[in-house]
């Protein structure tokens, strides 16, 4: 497939066009709450695509066999399991309502036949375990086919249950339940490349945990102050190094980038790298610091880079400059002039994510407007999308929308002050094999594919 | 709606009339910083890093009014202390040091009333009552963190509201009215007397008027 390293020049995602493949949610103009998506990811393999809602569930969905009998029909998404994660919680001691929320779902790397994924709310991360069952057992000896326990003084002979075939079934338990480490919000969990342990961090303190034992878990980074008072910076993102399992990053509302080795202390306060890109002074005002504030960090799946997404731009960093970024992409600059009214409606405190191509060779990150952004590492081309309905038909190309900043617009551009800042594309997921991208537009998740293929 | 807090050149140069309107873009970024911050007061749990956000920007405008010299006008009568001492979030948010030191150059009359405030803030049904279990805004430890600094940091606020000196208002304000304080009703969803001296507790989150003083405040003029 395109951007899998076929062929010399590997595509980019200008050479593609993307089509619209599929759309799931509600199509109501009425978004209940608890649709609202809130994490969207691919498995290792990207044949599960799973999302956590407001409400607290988890849809996983599964792409279907390539079929030769429906050539069109390029691997679509269907459901394969739905599950309630986490149910709103209230914390008596503190009088406080914990939200259901699911903040991040990690994949584990499949071991056997069964899934298994990460999935957490603000206090409490949870493993479930996704296996199929195909078969059914029947002909008990002490029970009827319909459950009911038979009377042991009538039974006169033996038989051995056989397995029969049944519908598929998935189902989904939770296996553990790491709870009561984490004093403030999560906001990020990342399995280490041993697979056997993962990270948890919230505002203040990130964890690391063995997944297999869910009632003690290690702090390996302490940001709370002494005294409360003097708290300025707190911790927004957190993520494992894709092979180094003891390197690990996490990025602050300030606009820095700390990167950690495990082994030179057990409690990683001091860091072993500091990315941060000194601030232009020309530029400066008093919404700097909230628009340098790092909202998602990224490490490459080469683990040679790292990108990290603040609120007007996405920052590709090699991880042995720490000076400044390799590259920086603008992703809605015209949204600068705006910054007053955007902290005045709480925009600016939105935390968009980004995500990686399979190949490393584009980026993609959401926007608002329902229009999501790609950029191409090589060619150095970018793309504005929409994820709406209109552009809903199967297989229908997606046309590259512009959004125009001066007084005079063209036809098919849209102007700043027209944009929707209600519909915001905050999570998006690239297949980590080839050129399919899943991307939630508030209750709704957009599929697109490449028509390369 | 306004582009950024930096002064910008005015076409016309007028000097004077370019510093006012800068001085109340900055005005107005700290009212709507700190009405937001008093929002996340009463929210169940407030967002820790949004709080922080905010509160570094109001940091940073106190920052740059006292180097304007802005803020030492409404110094308080503790002029030794210098003003840096006083940062904002010190005393907005949390219990301020000041106060535990008992140093509290205290207007009878603005200490009176404040607890006065805080009782009807809490015995007004339509108010969202303050969590007294939440302590600190900052401070979701648990019950073992002081209680009563949300209390007291209402108390900051509202006194500081209260009894701002009148002059010192009028400086900034002048004969301006309307847009400023239309920004407090839409995000107070009251409309109601715009007077900048009008005491609460009628208008228990208005920013109007800013939060001037860097300490307590003197008492009233």
């Amino acid at each position: 497939m395109a951007g899998a390293g076929g062929g010399g020049c590997p595509a980019g995602a200008n050479d593609l066009q993307w089509c619209f493949s599929q759309v799931k949610g509600a199509i109501d103009e009425d978004v209940a709450e608890a649709d609202i998506i809130s994490t969207v990811e691919f498995n290792y393999s990207g044949d599960l695509l799973a999302t956590g809602d407001k409400g607290g569930r988890v849809v996983i969905f599964q792409r279907e066999q390539e079929n030769k009998s429906r050539p069109h029909s390029r691997g679509e998404y269907n459901v394969y399991s739905t599950f309630q994660s986490h149910e709103p919680e209230f914390d008596y001691l503190k009088s406080l309502e914990i939200e259901e929320k699911i903040n991040k779902i990690r994949w584990l790397p499949q071991q056997n036949a069964a899934q298994f994924l990460l999935s957490t709310n603000d206090k409490t991360i949870k493993l479930w375990k996704i296996s199929e069952r195909d078969k059914r057992a029947e002909g008990y000896n002490l029970k009827d086919e319909d459950g009911r326990l038979r009377d042991p003084f009538r039974i006169t002979a033996l038989r051995v249950p056989i397995l029969k075939p049944m519908d598929l079934m998935v189902e989904a338990s939770p296996r553990r339940i790491f709870a009561n480490a984490h004093t403030y919000h999560i906001n990020s969990i990342s399995v280490n490349s041993d697979h056997e342990t993962y990270l948890s961090a919230d505002d203040l303190r990130i964890n690391l945990w063995h997944l297999e034992i869910t009632d003690r878990s290690f702090n390996i980074v302490d940001m709370k102050p002494a005294n409360m008072e003097e708290l300025t910076e707190v911790i927004t993102a957190a993520e494992f190094h894709p092979h180094q399992c003891n390197v690990f990053v996490h990025s602050s509302s300030k606009g820095t980038t700390r990167l950690c080795d495990m082994r030179s202390s057990a409690l990683c306060d001091t860091h072993s790298k500091f990315f941060e890109e000194p601030e232009d002074p020309s530029s400066r005002s008093f919404f700097s610091e909230i628009i340098s504030s790092i909202s998602d960090v990224k490490f490459s799946h080469s683990g040679r880079y790292m990108m990290t997404r603040d609120y007007l731009s996405v920052k590709v960093w090699d991880l042995n400059m720490e000076s400044r970024p390799v590259e920086t992409h603008q992703v809605h600059e015209y949204l600068r002039s705006k910054l007053c009214s955007l902290y005045e409606n709480d925009c600016i405190f939105d935390k968009f994510e980004c995500c990686w191509s399979g190949s490393d060779s584009a980026i993609m990150t959401g926007s608002y407007n329902n229009f999501f952004r790609m950029f191409d590492r090589n060619t150095r081309r970018d793309v504005t999308l929409e994820a709406s309905r209109e552009n809903s038909k199967p297989r229908a190309s997606l046309k590259p929308r512009k959004v125009c900043t001066g007084a005079k617009r063209k036809r098919d551009e849209i102007s700043v002050d027209s944009l929707d800042f209600s519909k915001k594309i905050l999570h998006t997921a690239w297949h980590p094999a080839g050129n399919v991208i899943a991307v939630a537009a508030t209750n709704n998740l957009y599929i697109f594919q490449d028509k390369v293929n | 709606m306004f582009a950024r807090g930096l002064k910008r050149k005015c076409a016309d140069g007028d000097e004077d009339m370019e510093g006012a309107l800068a001085s109340l873009q900055r005005q107005s970024l700290l009212d709507m910083s700190l009405v937001k911050l008093q929002l996340c007061h009463m929210l169940v749990e407030p967002n820790l890093c949004r709080s922080v956000l905010i509160a570094n920007t109001v940091r940073q405008i106190q920052e740059e009014m006292t180097q304007d010299g802005t803020w030492r006008v409404m110094a308080p009568q503790t002029a030794g202390q210098a003003p840096r001492d006083r940062l904002v979030s010190t005393e907005i948010l949390c219990r301020a040091a000041w106060e535990q030191d008992g140093e509290l150059p205290a207007p009878g009359s603005a200490d009176g009333d404040a607890p006065d405030l805080v009782s009807h803030l809490c015995g007004a049904p339509s108010a969202p009552a303050p969590r007294s279990t939440q302590g600190c805004v900052w401070d979701v430890d648990g019950p073992g963190e002081d209680r009563g600094s949300l209390q007291k940091s209402l108390d900051q606020i509202f006194e500081t509201l209260e009894s701002k000196t009148p002059s010192s208002v009028e400086g900034l304000f002048g004969d301006m009215d309307s847009p400023y304080y239309d920004l407090d009703a839409v995000l107070t969803g009251m409309v109601g007397s715009k007077s900048a001296r009008r005491p609460l507790p009628s208008s228990l989150f208005r920013g109007q008027g800013g939060f001037l003083q860097a300490g307590r405040p003197p008492g009233p003029a």
